[in-house]
C-alpha cells in the first residue's frame, strides 16, 4: 500500500497554501489545513496507525471517518483522538496508542502466534481462579488495555453547556436532512440542523460527480439564506423522554465540548448509513479499506489510497469508488461483483502490507483491497425512542419500524431513492415535523392553561401521508468462506463469535458481553451486523430471528468534561465571610454553605466559650417566617409536642417526625406576636422542612391560614455563647432589658443592635453557655458582628466555628438530626419521650409513635469510653464482648477540652440503655475497649445551669 | 427527562420538580389500625398504565399538585389538580 498526495481534486477541502507542520510518533510531518490527522499522513505514506487491542497486529486506515476503530490515536495529553476526524493543527504531537516500544516493533504482537488460545472469552476462563491473583491480574492486564494514556497534570479546560427549546432537531445534514430542515424552516419552525461531519452534504461531499456537487452547493446556499441554526461537528448523542436530546458540540470556539441539552418537539433522524466492513480472512490487514475511505481519501483530502487496486463491490458506490479509483490514477487489477455471487477469500501480505487479494481460487497481486459490501442503518436514536428495527433480508439492513409519531426517520435510514426521491422524503419529512411540532406545542400549553392561555383547538395530528422511499435488492454479504475480523476495535472475529455460540452464548445479548464483540469504541456502527450474522449463521437461522442489540446512548463518546460541563452549583456563603477569610479561617462545606470550621486551634476556641465568650456564624441554620390564625394549628401537627398556649415571646423546642415516626428535624420556634412566628430547622434540613410544610398546608389542611416564607438567607444568624455573653451583648443593644429576670433562657426579643434595628434575640444556643442568638438583617451581618467583636475586646471575644460548636454540643450531650439518628431513629430512641404527645389529635407521624410506645426501642445514649485517651471512630460499633455481634455504634466522639476526656454518642439496643451500663467497643484497628453508658446526654453540667444563668 | 406540565410555570423538566409519588389519602390517625396506616406509608400500586401521582413544583411556583401518567407509555391526561394528593382516590 502506498499512498501518496494527487494533484488538487475539484471537491476537497484542503487550503494547499496553508502547510501545517506537526509530529507523529516524534518524527516531522506536514500537512494541509483541512486534512485530518489520517489523511495528512497518509498522503505522507503512512500506513500503519495502531495495533490492535489483543493481538496488536498491524491497522491501517479502514473507513477514514469518524468511526475507525483503527486511527485513535493520542494528540498531546487527549488520549482516544479520532485521527479519521480530528483536523490537523499546526505544532499538533500525535503519538500511536497500545504500542510498546513502538508502532513497528511491537513485542505484544506475539500475541498473534497464540491467537488460538485467546479465544472468546479467553479472560473469564484464564484469570477467574485463584481469586486473591486477581489484584495482579488487574495490574498485569491494565497494561496491555488499548487506551491512551491520561495526564493528571493536565490544566483544567474550560466546558460549557447550552439549553435550547427548538420545533424541530433534524440529526444528520445529508442531502435528505438538509431538506427536512429546510422545509420545516419554511413550515415556520425553528429548527436546529446537526451534523457529524465536518461540514454538511453527507456523502454528497466526497462524490465527484458534477451534479451531486451542483445539488451539494444549492443546498448549502438555501441553509446560509434559511433561518435553520446549523451545527456542524456535533453529533446528537442520546434521545430520552419526550424528545430530551443530549448534543456535543465538538468546534465551539472557546469550549474544549460543549454539552447541548435540547428539548425538540420533532426529532428527525437523518444519520445516513453506515458502511460496513466484509469479513473474510485478513480483512483487517492495512490496504482493506471501504468503498467510503477511498472515495473520501481520493475526492476530500486528495490522497492517492494505493498503486493497484482490487475492487469488491456489490452496490453503486463501490463502483463509484472503482471509478474515482481510475481517475485518480490507480491501477484497478481487478473488479470483483458481489452481485454476481463473486467474493474476496482472503487478503494475503506480510504483517504490515497488503501484497495479493484471492477471490475465485485466483490470487491477483494488489496494494489496495476497496470494499463495497453493503450498510449498517444507524438506527439508534430509533432504539433509544423505543422502536425495535426489523431486518429486511432482501435489502441486507435494519430498516425502522414503528418510532413514536414525534420522532421521524429520513435518508438512507427510512430507504432508498434516487437524490430527488431522498431530497423529495427529507422536504416531505420536514414539513410533516412542523406540522406536529405546532400540534404538540398546542397541547404542552393546553395541559397547563393557568400559565399561558391557549387560543383555538389543538391541530389534528398530521398523518404520515409522506410517500414512502424504495428498498434497493442488496445481496447479503457479512461472511465470505474464510473467517476474519468482527470487531475491529476489540479484535473479536467470527471464529470467536461462532465458537461463542457453541459453547452456549447464542443470544446476541450474551454473544456480546461474552467475546466483547460491539463493546469496543466503534460502539457496534462498523459490527454489530456482522456480529448478529455470525451468531445467526452459527445457529443456522437468519439475522430477523437472532435480532439485533439495543443501541443505546451516547450514539457518540463525549467527554466527561463536557457532561459536566460548567458547575452551576452556587456555595453559599454569609455576609460575614470576608471576616472569616481576613482571620485565618477553615472552612467546610455542609450542604450548600461554607462554613467556618474552626480559626485554628478548635479545642482554644471551646476553651474561650466556656470560661469568656464567643462567636459563632450560624446564618445557614433554617429559617421560616410563619403569618396566620392558624399557626398554633400548623405546628401542632408537624412538632410531636404541643403549641396551643405559647405566649408571644416565649421559644419552644420541637422535634418533627415523618408520618412512619422517624426523626425527621428539630428546632425551636418562637413567637414573635399574635399571628407571626419564626420556625428554625436544621441547617441542612431548611429545604426539606420547608417543602414539608408546604405539603401539609397545601395538600391536608388547605383550609388553614398560614403563609410560609424561607427567610434562611434574609437574616445572618450570629450565636454569642459564653459566660461574658450578656455583658458584651449588652454594650451593643439598645430597646430591650437583657437581664435574667425580664428576658429569661427560652424568650425571643426584637431589638436594635450595633444600631441595625428589626434583628431577633433569642435566649437560646447548642453550647450549653449563657447565648444569645442574633438574626440581623443580611446586608448587616457583617457590621454587627465587627461590633460585637470590637466591643468584647476586653471580656476576651474571640470566634468560634463549626468544630467548636460540634465539641460543645457533645459536653452537652445534644443529638444531632442525622449525625446521631438516621433513617430508622424514632422519636422515642431520643430520649425526648416527654415531648411526645400521643393525647394530641393528631400530628405527623402520631400512629406509629403510640404503637412504638409499647416497644423497647435501641436508644440514643452519652457513652464514656474508660480510657479517657481513645476516642473511637464515629460510626465505630459496639458489640457484645468478644463476638462480633452488634448492638449499637458510635454516632459522635470527640475529645472534650473542658472535661479532659474523650466522650460520645452512641445508639446501643435497649438492653445496654441504662446508666452504668458497660459496653464494648470495636476500633478500626481491631482493638476492643471497654466504655459506660451515663446516666444522662450530657457530659457537661447536666443540670443546664450555665445557660439558664 | 420527562417534561411535567405544572399548572402555574407550564411544561418543566422533571428535575426542576420533586416526585411525590404514587397519589394516596392520609388515613384517619385516631381510627388507622397497623395494616392501614402501613398501607398509606409503603404499599403502592404501581401499575403499568394510569395512575395518579403527586409532584411538587419546587424551582418554580412551589405548589404540589396531582396527574395523570400513564407509566407505560408517559402520556398524560386530564389537567393537573393544585393542592390534590388524593387524585383520583376517595
Amino acid at each position: 500500500m502506498t499512498m501518496s498526495r494527487l494533484a488538487a481534486q475539484p471537491t476537497e477541502v484542503l487550503d494547499r497554501s496553508t502547510k501545517l507542520r506537526f509530529r507523529w510518533n516524534g518524527k516531522r510531518f506536514d500537512g494541509f489545513e483541512g486534512d485530518t490527522i489520517a489523511s495528512a499522513l497518509a498522503a505522507a505514506g503512512e500506513h500503519v496507525f495502531s495495533r490492535s487491542m489483543k493481538y496488536h497486529r498491524p491497522r491501517g486506515i479502514l473507513t477514514a471517518d469518524y468511526w475507525d476503530p483503527n486511527l485513535l490515536v493520542q494528540v498531546g495529553d487527549d488520549p482516544n483522538v479520532r485521527a479519521g476526524h480530528r483536523r490537523l493543527e499546526a505544532g499538533m504531537d500525535v503519538r500511536a496508542q497500545n504500542v510498546w516500544p513502538s508502532l513497528h516493533r511491537d513485542i505484544k504482537a506475539a500475541n498473534s502466534l497464540v491467537a488460538r488460545f485467546l479465544t472468546a472469552g479467553f479472560y473469564y476462563k484464564t484469570f477467574m481462579r485463584p481469586a486473591w491473583l486477581w489484584p495482579t491480574y488487574e495490574r498485569v492486564l491494565a497494561t496491555f488495555a488499548p487506551g491512551g494514556k491520561i495526564d493528571l497534570d493536565t490544566p483544567h479546560r474550560y466546558h460549557d453547556k447550552r439549553y435550547m427549546h427548538p420545533d424541530v432537531v433534524v440529526a444528520g445534514a445529508g442531502p435528505a436532512g438538509i431538506e427536512a430542515a429546510l422545509a420545516a424552516a419554511a413550515a415556520g419552525a425553528r429548527v436546529l440542523l446537526v451534523e457529524h461531519e465536518h461540514a454538511v452534504g453527507g456523502h454528497l461531499r466526497y462524490s465527484s460527480s458534477d451534479s451531486d456537487q451542483a445539488v451539494l452547493a444549492e443546498l448549502r446556499a438555501a441553509l446560509d439564506a434559511s433561518d435553520v441554526e446549523v451545527l456542524t461537528n456535533s453529533t446528537v448523542t442520546g434521545r430520552y423522554e419526550d424528545n430530551w436530546l443530549g448534543i456535543v458540540q465538538r468546534n465551539h470556539p472557546i469550549a474544549v465540548e460543549r454539552l447541548i441539552k435540547a428539548r425538540a418537539k420533532v426529532l428527525v433522524a437523518a444519520p445516513g448509513l453506515i458502511e460496513r466492513p466484509y469479513v473474510f480472512s485478513g480483512n483487517d490487514r492495512p490496504g482493506v479499506i471501504t468503498s467510503g475511505a477511498a472515495r473520501r481519501l481520493i475526492n476530500l483530502w486528495g490522497v492517492k489510497p494505493g498503486e493497484r487496486a482490487v475492487v469488491f463491490t456489490a452496490n453503486s458506490d463501490g463502483d463509484a469508488a472503482a471509478a474515482d479509483l481510475a481517475r485518480a490514477g490507480v491501477e484497478i487489477a481487478a473488479v470483483i461483483d458481489g452481485r454476481d455471487h463473486r467474493r474476496v477469500s482472503s487478503a494475503q501480505g506480510s504483517s504490515k502490507a497488503l501484497q495479493a487479494v484471492v477471490a475465485g481460487g485466483n490470487r491477483i497481486e494488489a496494494d489496495l483491497l476497496v470494499v463495497a459490501a453493503g450498510w449498517t442503518a444507524p438506527t439508534s436514536l430509533l432504539n433509544m425512542a423505543g422502536d425495535r428495527p426489523v431486518h429486511d433480508p432482501a435489502a441486507a439492513r435494519f430498516f425502522p419500524s414503528d418510532p413514536p409519531g414525534n420522532v421521524l426517520a429520513t435518508g438512507g435510514l427510512a430507504g432508498d431513492g434516487t437524490l430527488d426521491e431522498l431530497r423529495a422524503h427529507g422536504a416531505a419529512t420536514g414539513r410533516l415535523a412542523a406540522q406536529r411540532a405546532a400540534a404538540v406545542a398546542h397541547r404542552l400549553q393546553a395541559m397547563t392553561a393557568r400559565a399561558r392561555p391557549v387560543d383555538g383547538d389543538e391541530p389534528a395530528w398530521a398523518p404520515d401521508e409522506r410517500t414512502p422511499l424504495g428498498r434497493d435488492p442488496h445481496p447479503e454479504l457479512y461472511r465470505s468462506d474464510t473467517h476474519g475480523m468482527v470487531d475491529f476495535s476489540e479484535d473479536v472475529g467470527s471464529k470467536d463469535l461462532v465458537a461463542a455460540a457453541h459453547e452456549g452464548y447464542d443470544s446476541v445479548e450474551l454473544a456480546k458481553r461474552y467475546t466483547t464483540s460491539t463493546m469496543g469504541p466503534s460502539q457496534g456502527k462498523l459490527e454489530t451486523v456482522n456480529t448478529v450474522a455470525a451468531i445467526a449463521e452459527a445457529r443456522g437461522e437468519t439475522i430477523a430471528q437472532v435480532g439485533t442489540t439495543v443501541w443505546r446512548p451516547p450514539y457518540a463518546p463525549l467527554t466527561l468534561g463536557a457532561l459536566a460541563g460548567r458547575v452551576f452549583e452556587p456555595v453559599r456563603v454569609s455576609s460575614i465571610h470576608p471576616w472569616h477569610e481576613a482571620n485565618g479561617v477553615s472552612t467546610i462545606i455542609a450542604g450548600q454553605w461554607m462554613r467556618p470550621d474552626h480559626y485554628g486551634d478548635p479545642a482554644a476556641e471551646v476553651r474561650n466559650v466556656r470560661t469568656n465568650v464567643g462567636l459563632i456564624d450560624v446564618t445557614p441554620l433554617g429559617k421560616l417566617d410563619l403569618r396566620g390564625p392558624d399557626i398554633p394549628k400548623l405546628l401542632n401537627l408537624l412538632y410531636t409536642n404541643k403549641w396551643s398556649k405559647l405566649p408571644v415571646g416565649k421559644v419552644r423546642y420541637g422535634m418533627m417526625c415523618s408520618e412512619d415516626g422517624v426523626v425527621l428535624d428539630d428546632g425551636v420556634t418562637g413567637r414573635l406576636g399574635s399571628e407571626h412566628y419564626l420556625m428554625t430547622t436544621t441547617s441542612s434540613g431548611a429545604g426539606g422542612v420547608w417543602e414539608w410544610v408546604e405539603n401539609w398546608l397545601q395538600t391536608e389542611r388547605p383550609d388553614w391560614k398560614v403563609h410560609v416564607t424561607p427567610v434562611t438567607t434574609a437574616y445572618v444568624s450570629i450565636n454569642v455563647a459564653g459566660p461574658k455573653a450578656r455583658e458584651l451583648v449588652s454594650r451593643v443593644t439598645e430597646g430591650v432589658d437583657l437581664s435574667p429576670e425580664s428576658f429569661p433562657y427560652m424568650e425571643v426579643r426584637l431589638a436594635t443592635v450595633a444600631g441595625v434595628a428589626g434583628c431577633f434575640m433569642w435566649r437560646i444556643g447548642f453550647t450549653g453557655e449563657l447565648s444569645f442568638e442574633i438574626h440581623a438583617p443580611s446586608g448587616h451581618g457583617l457590621h454587627v458582628w465587627e461590633a460585637l467583636m470590637d466591643a468584647g475586646q476586653d471580656l476576651g471575644v474571640g470566634p468560634f466555628g463549626l468544630e467548636g460548636q460540634r465539641i460543645m454540643r457533645l459536653e452537652k450531650g445534644h443529638f444531632i438530626v442525622g449525625q446521631d439518628t438516621d433513617g430508622l431513629t424514632l422519636g422515642p430512641s431520643t430520649g425526648l419521650n416527654p415531648l411526645i404527645k400521643l393525647d394530641k389529635d393528631d400530628f405527623a407521624g402520631l400512629p406509629e409513635l403510640a404503637w412504638a410506645a409499647d416497644r423497647s426501642l435501641p436508644m440514643i445514649v452519652a457513652i464514656q469510653p474508660d480510657d479517657p485517651n481513645v476516642v473511637p471512630d464515629e460510626a465505630g460499633q459496639i458489640v457484645r464482648g468478644d463476638t462480633n455481634e452488634i448492638l449499637g455504634r458510635i454516632t459522635s466522639a470527640r475529645m472534650s477540652p473542658t472535661l479532659g476526656r474523650s466522650i460520645c454518642l452512641g445508639q446501643v439496643e435497649p438492653e445496654l440503655a441504662a446508666g452504668g451500663t458497660k459496653v464494648t467497643v470495636l476500633l478500626t484497628s481491631g482493638e476492643r475497649v471497654s466504655a459506660t453508658v451515663m446516666d444522662h446526654h450530657a457530659h457537661f453540667d447536666p443540670a443546664g445551669e450555665r445557660l439558664r444563668g | 427527562m420527562l417534561l411535567v406540565p405544572c399548572p402555574n410555570c407550564g411544561p418543566r423538566n422533571s428535575a426542576d420538580l420533586r416526585y411525590g409519588g404514587e397519589s394516596h389519602a392520609r388515613p384517619d390517625p385516631a381510627t388507622a389500625t397497623p395494616q392501614q396506616w402501613r398501607g398509606y406509608l409503603y404499599l403502592r400500586d404501581n401499575p403499568a398504565g394510569w395512575l395518579w401521582e403527586t409532584w411538587y413544583c419546587r424551582s418554580g411556583c412551589r405548589r404540589w399538585f396531582t396527574l395523570e401518567r400513564n407509566t407505560a407509555t408517559n402520556e398524560f391526561r386530564n389537567p393537573p389538580i393544585p393542592g390534590d394528593k388524593r387524585g383520583g382516590k376517595a
